[in-house]
């Protein structure tokens, strides 16, 4: 989800007899529930994966910013505008918890940084789609944050101790935000004919991306098992999806919107939605840096990161003089 | 401010400028929001436009109370063209680099928070109030201004070049702030604002000692530039609203 793809160790799970005492150990606290915490032992490869989950999860809260900072300047009212630039303030620091909890694991935020603008850490794939209407301002929070709540209510129960509380802290903002886009979606709904095909055509192109959002089908996911064993994946995507399909599906027949799914169907014996088949290839081209918006999304974030040099320099510089000033003054 | 059924327009100026000032600044500063040099500063600009947006929402509703016609503040925010809007130059210049933004920031603040202070004891209650709860805030704005001030003029060779070259640019407009025309004249022998012309010595003074510490040299003789306060603008307002108003403007009588 906002961390899709995460790479772990590509192992099967080792079971507890084939564990060595520190890992066995280790692998019995988990399973006990027991939050595992920056100081104590752990396996590398929980410690690569968590980071590489955690960073993925930071940057996409980072680059998340940028599609609806779009509409910042152009939201319609003076409480939207407010509303909205409340938001992505929320994300940015939900991006500043998340690399703090990344650097309990022993890597430093402008590593994390360099890694995102290389290329080489990913992002979720939603962010790089186009808000072309403020229609999509309400889909994002609408779809985009209520994705993200489903995906990080379950990360709340993760294993280590930092990311569990980071994603306690970060559930209640993202609640608002979903409340607050479904609330313009709601206004758009009621509003104009205009204004209501605006909407239609927000949930059109936001809803497959959305779906996307929570990675490859289970059968194509090499790295889960292990994920699901150290818990710091809980519930797998395909589990995420569906639940995701169950609750917005009456969300979207209450506004009037119709779900661009001509297979969407209620399946009695199920209790759930039966849905389409998701189009994977667009998927990673996604990933792979082909979507719509890749290119400004990352150009965007190595511009401030650039053009912020200087000033980042002069803030150290002068906490330096000030130190040596203050040496010198003793 | 009693049986007048006329409107207070000088009265209606007042909160039209000081409801223009904060919300062109608030459009400017939110443009930041995800490109800021560093994840802190994205956080503290939003919330200095956050504020802004607040007292500008306060500033307009009142401006439409006394104007008496129904227009609410969104109304004045969204339907105004550049030529109704009456917020000094200082805040409609653009972002330019991260140091035209912080200097631009400071100027303004180093107005903005003792004339809200001075505007706490304005005989109109309604101005007295709304300038209370917006001084806290501009005070915070003004610290964390001042501070970065001298952090970056007394910082790299780089940064005090960037500070000096941005305050080179923008001191010109700092004087509007404080340049008294006849409806400030009016307001003040009414006790409604302050004579602008002691809050403009204060903060002269202020200003000289801060960029002391911070190692900047003001121009000596710049030239005031002005004539927002009367709507006369610069040619970048006419962008800024067209991107602000673009909603409202695309899909006339519309709620959102
Ligand atoms: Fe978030
Ligand atoms: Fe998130
Ligand atoms: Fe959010």
């Amino acid at each position: 989800m906002y961390a899709q793809m995460v790479k772990s160790t590509g192992e099967r799970p080792k079971t507890l007899d084939e564990m060595a005492p520190d890992e066995r150990a280790f692998q019995m606290r988990v399973d006990a529930d027991i939050k595992i915490e920056p100081k104590e032992w752990m396996p590398e490869g929980y410690r690569k994966t968590l980071i590489r989950q955690i960073s993925q999860h930071a940057h996409s809260e980072i680059v998340g910013q940028l599609p609806e900072g779009n509409w910042i300047t152009r939201a319609p009212t003076l409480d939207r505008k407010a509303i909205l630039i409340a938001k992505v303030q929320d994300e940015a620091g939900h991006g500043l918890y998340l690399y703090c909890a990344a650097e309990t694991l022993g890597v430093s935020r402008d590593e994390m940084t360099e890694q995102l603008l290389a290329g080489k850490a990913k992002y979720s794939s939603i962010f790089n789609y186009p808000t072309l209407t403020w229609a999509d301002i309400g889909a994002i929070g609408w779809l985009v944050d209520g994705a993200a709540i489903m995906n990080q209510v379950q990360l709340q129960k993760c294993s280590y101790g930092p990311y569990s509380r980071a994603m306690v802290r970060i559930c209640k903002e993202e609640s608002f935000h979903q409340r607050q886009g479904y609330d313009i979606m709601m206004k758009l709904c009621a509003g104009t004919a205009e204004q209501k095909a605006m909407a239609q055509d927000a949930l059109d192109r936001w809803w497959h991306p959305s779906l996307m959002m929570f990675g490859p089908p289970d059968g194509d996911s090499v790295h889960s098992a292990q994920s699901m064993a150290w818990k710091i994946k809980p519930m797998s995507n395909d589990e995420l999806r569906q639940k995701f399909v169950d609750q917005t599906v009456p969300q979207a027949d209450y506004l009037g919107l119709k779900v661009p799914d001509p297979e969407l169907k209620w399946n009695e014996a199920r209790k759930g939605y039966d849905f389409g088949a998701i189009d994977w290839n667009e998927f990673h081209e996604v990933l792979k840096g082909n979507g719509p918006c890749n290119k400004e999304r990352l150009e965007a974030r190595q511009k401030a990161w650039d053009d912020g040099q200087w000033f980042r320099d002069g803030l150290m510089a002068h906490a330096r003089k000030k130190n040596a000033r203050k040496m010198a003054a003793e | 401010m009693t049986t007048a059924i006329k409107t207070d327009t000088a009265l209606f100026d007042l909160a039209l400028r000081m409801g223009d000032n904060a919300l062109i600044l608030a459009q400017r500063v939110g443009a930041w929001c995800g490109h800021a040099p560093a994840l802190e500063e994205d956080i503290a600009l939003a919330n200095v436009a956050l504020d802004l947006i607040g007292q500008a929402k306060m500033w307009l509703s009142l401006a439409g109370e006394i104007e008496g016609k129904g227009r609410s503040a969104d109304d004045l925010a969204f339907l105004r063209d550049a030529r109704q809007y009456r917020n000094a130059l200082l805040v409609e210049q653009p972002n330019g680099d991260f140091a035209h933004t912080l200097m631009r920031q400071f100027l303004f603040d180093a107005w903005h928070h003792p004339m809200l202070v001075a505007l706490k004891s304005s005989a109109d209650k309604r101005v007295a109030d709304i300038a209370g709860k917006a001084e806290k805030e501009a005070r915070y704005h003004l610290e964390r201004s001042e501070d970065l001030i001298i952090r970056l003029g007394d910082g790299t060779e780089e940064s005090r070049q960037r500070m000096q070259t941005a305050l080179g640019a923008l001191y010109p407009f700092a004087g509007e702030l404080s340049a008294a025309d006849a409806v400030d004249a009016d307001l003040a022998a009414r006790k409604i604002a302050p004579d602008l012309g002691d809050i403009g010595k204060g903060c002269a003074a202020y200003l000289k000692g801060v960029f002391a510490d911070a190692t900047l040299n003001a121009p000596e003789s710049a030239a005031v530039r002005k004539g927002g306060k009367q709507g006369l603008h610069s040619e970048h307002l006419g962008y800024i609203l067209a991107d602000m108003q673009f909603l409202q403007r695309a899909y006339p009588g519309a709620t959102w």
